[in-house]
C-alpha cells in the first residue's frame, strides 16, 4: 500500500484535463480531435463509400473499418517504427468492435465507413482517446448512431484503484494493472474491456464502478465539442 | 411524460428527446422503452406529437425525382455507368439518355464519353440503393465546359434558397451559369473572375447556412 499519492498529484478518480473539437479536418466527411493529458488523437471519417475487395461487402448493412496509427515521434522515448504492426492491428480491431454496436448502417448496404486515427503525441490511454475521438468524428460525419461511446482507462497501481493512468503510472515499479473500458452513455453497456497486469476481484469491481463515472466525464466533453460545432 | 428538448436545439446521437408515450419517434429518432432518442447530430423539431431530427451533415441519400449532377465512368452494352457522388454508382440506359433513335451498332461514346458530366434525374432506387437515371426529363443535359465544385449535400436547399432566390442572386451578380445537383455537386460556367466569386459565395452560404440574415450577408459579399 505504498501508492498513496499519484505521480502527477491527481486524486484517485480524477481524469487528466480533456479537450475536444469536432470538424478539424475539412477534407474528411467527419473529423475530431481529442486530447486527454498528453495523449492527443485525431480521427477522420470517410464514407459511407464503395467497399472493395468485394467479398467484404455485406448486402444487409454497411460496415466500419478502423485504422489506428501512432506517429513515429509520438512516444516519449525511442522513435516508433512507422507503419502497421501487431499492436496497431489489434487496437484497430478492438476499436471496430467497440464502435460497431452503436452504428446503424442498414440504410447503406454494401458500403464501408473508413475511420483513421492518428496519434501525434502519446502518454498512455491511446486506444481510449482514439475511441472517444472517433465517436465525435462519426457523429460529425452524420453517421446514424444509437448512442455515444466514451472511453477511458482505469486500473490499479500498487493496491490503489485509480482512473486514467498515465505512462509513469503504467510503468510504476510495483504490481500495476491497466484496464481500458469503453461504455455506452444510455445503456451503460461495455463495448471494450481489456486488461494488462494483475488486479484482485474486489479491486476490479471498484475499478469498473469508477469507469462508469469516468466515462460520463468523457461524454460531457464529447457532447460539448459536438454542440459547439454549429454555434 | 415530458419533452427533454426544445425546437431547433442541437442534439447529438443518443441524446434523449422525450420521456413517456405522449410523443412519437419521427425521422432520425428511435424509441427504446420509455424514451425517444436521437440517432444523428442535428436540429430537433417538434410537429404536433412527432419528434424528428434534421441532420446537419452526412451522406446524400438518393431519392426518386432528384436532379443530380454526375460523371460518366464507364460505357456498357446498353448504356453508361455513372458516378453519383454517393457510395453507389448508377445506370443510365440508352433509351433513357436521348429521345432520338440509336442504331444497334452506333458508338455510344459519341453521345456520352467517359469523364463527361451530365445533369440527370433519378427515376428508380431499389432497396439495395441501385440507382436508375434518366435524361429524358426537361432540363436534363450534358454539361459542356465550366467546372464542378462539391458542397455538403445538406446545405443544397440553402444554396438554392426559397424559390431559388439565393442561387438567382449569385447568378445575376456574378454573371455565371450555375446548376445545383441535389447530390452536392454544383456546375459553374462564366468568366474566370465570375466563377471564382460564385464559388466563394456558395462556400460562404455553406459555412453560414444556420445563421440569421444569410441573404444580406451574401448580398454584401457580392456587391
Amino acid at each position: 500500500m505504498a501508492y498513496k499519492k499519484r505521480v502527477d498529484g491527481r486524486k484517485v478518480d480524477e481524469l487528466r484535463p480533456m479537450e475536444a473539437k469536432a470538424g478539424v479536418i475539412p477534407n474528411a466527411d467527419g473529423s475530431a480531435y481529442f486530447k486527454i493529458g498528453n495523449t492527443v488523437a485525431y480521427a477522420a471519417v470517410y464514407g459511407p463509400r464503395e467497399l472493395y475487395p468485394k467479398f467484404l461487402q455485406n448486402p444487409k448493412t454497411g460496415i466500419i473499418r478502423c485504422f489506428y496509427n501512432m506517429m513515429p515521434f509520438s512516444g516519449s522515448g525511442e522513435r516508433i517504427r512507422p507503419g502497421g504492426n501487431r499492436r496497431s492491428k489489434e487496437i484497430s480491431l478492438v476499436m471496430t468492435n467497440a464502435l460497431a454496436p452503436v452504428i446503424d448502417l442498414s440504410e447503406f448496404p454494401n458500403t464501408v465507413v473508413d475511420i483513421f486515427v492518428e496519434l501525434p503525441q502519446t502518454d498512455a490511454g491511446t486506444r481510449c482517446a482514439a475511441i472517444s475521438a472517433v465517436a465525435i468524428a462519426l457523429a460529425d460525419a452524420g453517421i446514424p448512431m444509437k448512442d455515444m461511446v466514451s472511453s477511458v482507462a482505469v486500473g490499479q497501481v500498487d493496491g490503489t484503484v485509480v482512473a486514467d493512468l498515465n505512462y509513469n503510472e503504467e510503468a510504476y515499479p510495483a504490481i500495476v494493472s491497466d484496464i481500458p473500458v469503453a461504455m455506452l452513455h444510455n445503456s451503460k453497456q461495455v463495448t471494450l474491456l481489456q486488461m494488462d497486469g494483475e488486479i484482485s476481484k474486489k479491486d476490479l469491481l471498484v475499478a469498473l464502478e469508477m469507469a462508469k463515472i469516468a466515462t460520463e466525464q468523457v461524454y460531457a466533453v464529447q457532447m460539448k465539442a459536438l454542440k459547439e460545432r454549429f454555434q | 411524460m415530458s419533452l427533454l428538448t426544445k425546437e431547433r436545439d442541437i442534439v447529438i446521437p443518443g441524446e434523449a428527446l422525450a420521456e413517456g408515450m405522449d410523443y412519437l419517434p419521427g425521422e432520425n429518432t428511435y424509441r427504446e422503452s420509455e424514451k425517444i432518442y436521437s440517432k444523428v447530430l442535428g436540429l430537433a423539431s417538434i410537429t404536433g406529437r412527432v419528434l424528428k431530427v434534421t441532420s446537419l451533415s452526412g451522406p446524400y441519400i438518393p431519392r426518386v425525382g432528384d436532379k443530380i449532377i454526375c460523371k460518366v465512368t464507364d460505357i456498357t452494352f446498353s448504356g453508361w455507368r455513372i458516378d453519383t457522388n454517393t457510395a453507389y454508382s448508377a445506370m443510365l440506359n440508352v433509351k433513357d439518355a436521348t429521345a432520338r433513335f440509336i442504331r444497334k451498332e452506333e458508338d455510344l461514346s459519341k453521345i456520352l464519353s467517359i469523364g463527361d458530366y451530365v445533369v440527370a434525374m433519378i427515376v428508380n432506387v431499389t432497396s439495395q440503393n441501385l440507382i436508375d437515371l434518366s435524361m429524358k426529363e426537361p432540363g436534363m443535359h450534358k454539361l459542356l465546359g465550366g467546372r464542378i465544385i462539391k458542397i455538403n449535400t445538406h446545405k443544397v436547399p440553402r444554396v438554392i434558397g426559397k424559390q431559388g432566390s439565393m442561387i438567382t442572386l449569385i447568378k445575376e451578380r456574378t454573371q455565371t451559369e450555375i446548376t445545383v445537383g441535389q447530390n452536392g455537386l454544383i456546375w459553374l460556367k462564366g468568366t474566370p473572375e465570375g466563377e471564382l466569386k460564385a464559388e466563394q459565395a456558395i462556400h460562404l452560404v455553406e459555412e453560414k447556412s444556420h445563421l440569421e440574415g444569410l441573404t444580406e450577408k451574401i448580398q454584401q459579399f457580392l456587391s
